[in-house]
């Protein structure tokens, strides 16, 4: 050793309470249970107390806010199948366009397409995606990366579904109550259904995919079939927002697939913490209210975009949610190494 | 008229080569797909701009200027950011993605739009080719298209520098036991291309205005080349250029040019779908598809 300083190293350590709290049979004080409840309750008491006492803007911005925290939240479910996505637009503007054909060729109601264009657009999703489901990686991105591009411009060659112009005059929702319990419903049955999910045995298997698909193949699992369902539950969650946009702003057009929808829910997954579905959720409502704050600045909220995503990736690879979570459940302490 | 059509595709393709030449090198060593490169062939379109029409340097100071800046910002840009990612392929990507976007929204944010945005020409004048007039910028394109190409070839296969990328782009372990600098070889592939990029700028920027747009389609078509070549592969590259380039003149010849875009994306889908790898890529089957 060139210098006989005394060197330290960082130790972490489970807290007592939450090494406790983590068996069943010690929830038997106050103190652990809320321990336990907190992180989950508390955030809905406040999406709650939110959604009740905001002013209207701001009520908008809360019903934009879940729609992309769906869209982040269906792009952590492919990145815990091992399928990482560059265009979530895909998914969320084929089921804009569904809806808005339904209502617009056959005049169904919005209570009546935001469910079917979920449906419809997570089998279309995983019918598109099928032929490449074999793809890893980076090869895999690039693929969803080009789709919702090249739907863009056939729509703009062969004019088909309103062309440049969209289509409009598509029924909206009675009132914002009802645009918000919609929206907001949505969102916890996401946020909710996907951890559940991913904590039963079939989620284990998805992420299995994710860790080692040739392991998963060789125990006899069919890693194509799981895949391709993976990308359903995904596209369907995403769909279903690209649907509720849709009546929400009573017109489809190219926009929907515009670059937008794939970067938000990469930024918000980024900054809220990969690979928990909660962490782009975290994500999404830090970063669209910020956004929409920053509005003012027109074109330079999306350079704010890009430096939060590189700040992110190199500063705080992890997301806010995993470093949020570590200091809740782990206290650190400086020790000497032994030499 | 049909040879009218495979001239500028002839034109159109050595293009596609030069846009995609940087692209490609900083793939083929480091591994770094550069999503910023848009960004960067836009950022040299506006950086010699501002030095010739608003600096008054003349032009043949200001080109290589803009070059070495752009390589230079690619190296910086290596150094600060993406030493720190190396390996982990989505966050490359996201951060070299990020970068791209914030410089090209700052550039629309700067209002940097419109028709007075163009770069001169290089060489004025036109000269018969057959029974066509081909301008003399295009002419030019061909050349510096061929030259550059030439150059690389001979570069990689003569001189140390250009031996230690290859060597780098074959396999990274192996080149560092041999006393190569990976970190340091990375760096400079990613200036290099840069600088490639800054040159395919100025060269081809003349025939148009610059846009902030022009850096995503750039990035669109460096991507399709590469992909549809086999990614890191010198000789797949120009293979796939000419492919493209003969099949865009094509389509927005006889389709409409709202076509020329959809032929890029199509030929990506299908490469990808069939052969991730590309024409004459090495084909590296289990890293790509299970």
């Amino acid at each position: 050793m060139p210098n006989k300083e005394k060197r330290l190293r960082k130790e972490r350590l489970d807290r007592g309470i939450k090494a406790r709290s983590e068996d069943i049979f010690a929830l038997s004080s106050w103190k652990e249970i809320s321990y336990l409840l907190a992180p989950r309750v508390l955030p809905l008491m406040a999406l709650l107390f939110l959604a009740l006492f905001l002013p209207v803007y701001w009520k908008k911005v809360l019903v934009t806010t879940a729609i992309f925290g769906i869209l982040a939240m269906s792009w952590d479910l492919l990145v815990c199948t091992g399928l990482v996505s560059l265009g979530q637009a895909l998914f969320f503007g084929v089921g804009a366009y569904i809806a808005g054909s339904l209502n617009h060729k056959l005049g169904l109601p919005w209570w009546c397409t935001i469910w079917t264009s979920g449906l419809l657009g997570g089998v279309l999703c995983s019918a598109i995606l099928a032929p490449v489901l074999r793809l890893r990686g980076i090869y895999f991105s690039m693929v969803t990366l080009v789709v919702p591009l090249m739907l863009v411009r056939i729509i703009e060659a062969t004019k088909i579904l309103g062309g440049t112009e969209g289509l409009s005059g598509i029924q909206g929702f009675p009132n914002l109550t009802v645009e918000l319990v919609l929206s907001l419903g949505m969102f916890l049955c996401v946020l909710f259904g996907y951890r559940r999910l991913l904590g039963t045995d079939y989620g284990l298997v998805l992420q299995g995919i994710r860790d080692n698909d040739r392991s998963v193949i060789s125990a006899g699992i069919n890693v194509y079939w799981l895949k391709a369902q993976a990308l359903f539950l995904a596209g369907s969650a995403a769909a279903m927002a690209g649907a509720f946009m849709t009546h929400a702003y009573m017109f489809v057009g190219m926009p929907v697939f515009a670059l937008d929808y794939s970067i938000l829910p990469i930024a918000a997954a980024v900054v809220g913490g990969m690979g928990s579905i909660a962490g782009p959720a975290v994500g999404a409502f830090l970063l669209v209210p910020l956004s929409e704050a920053l509005r003012g600045l027109g074109a330079l909220r999306i350079v704010f975009y890009g430096v939060f995503l590189v700040v992110f990736v190199v500063g705080l690879p992890e997301g806010i949610l995993h470093y949020l979570q570590r200091k809740y459940y782990q206290f650190e302490r400086w020790v000497s190494v032994e030499e | 008229m049909i040879w009218g059509a495979l001239l500028y595709g002839v034109v159109n393709s050595i293009a596609l080569a030069l846009m995609a030449l940087g692209f490609n090198l900083t793939f083929g060593i480091s591994g770094i797909a550069n999503f910023s490169y848009g960004a960067m062939y836009v950022f040299a379109g506006y950086g010699t701009w501002m030095l010739f029409q608003k600096l008054g340097a003349p032009l043949f100071l200001s080109i290589p200027m803009m070059v070495f800046l752009t390589g230079l910002t690619g190296a910086i840009m290596y150094r600060l950011v993406l030493v720190r990612l190396r390996g982990l392929v989505i966050s490359e990507v996201i951060a070299t993605f990020g970068i791209g976007l914030a410089a090209l929204e700052l550039f629309r944010f700067m209002g940097l739009i419109g028709f007075e945005y163009t770069l001169p020409v290089l060489v004025d004048g036109s000269i018969q080719v057959g029974p066509f007039f081909l301008d003399l910028q295009r002419a030019f394109i061909i050349v510096c298209g061929v030259l550059l190409t030439a150059f690389l070839w001979v570069f990689t296969r003569y001189s140390p520098v250009g031996l230690a990328f290859r060597g780098m782009a074959q396999d990274e372990y192996t080149a560092l036991c041999l006393g190569i600098d990976t970190d340091k070889v990375a760096m400079l592939a990613m200036g290099l291309g840069g600088g490639l990029c800054a040159l395919a700028a100025v060269v081809i920027l003349p025939l148009g205005t610059i846009s902030v747009d022009a850096g995503y389609d750039v990035l669109l078509e460096a991507l399709a080349v590469c992909i549809v070549g086999g990614l890191g592969s010198a000789v797949g590259m120009v293979v796939a250029s000419f492919i493209l380039g003969m099949a865009q003149s094509m389509a927005s010849m006889f389709m409409g040019s709202h076509w020329m875009m959809i032929v890029n994306l199509v030929a990506i889908l299908v490469i990808l779908a069939a052969r991730p790898s590309g024409l004459l890529g090495k084909q590296k089957e289990l890293e790509e598809r299970i």
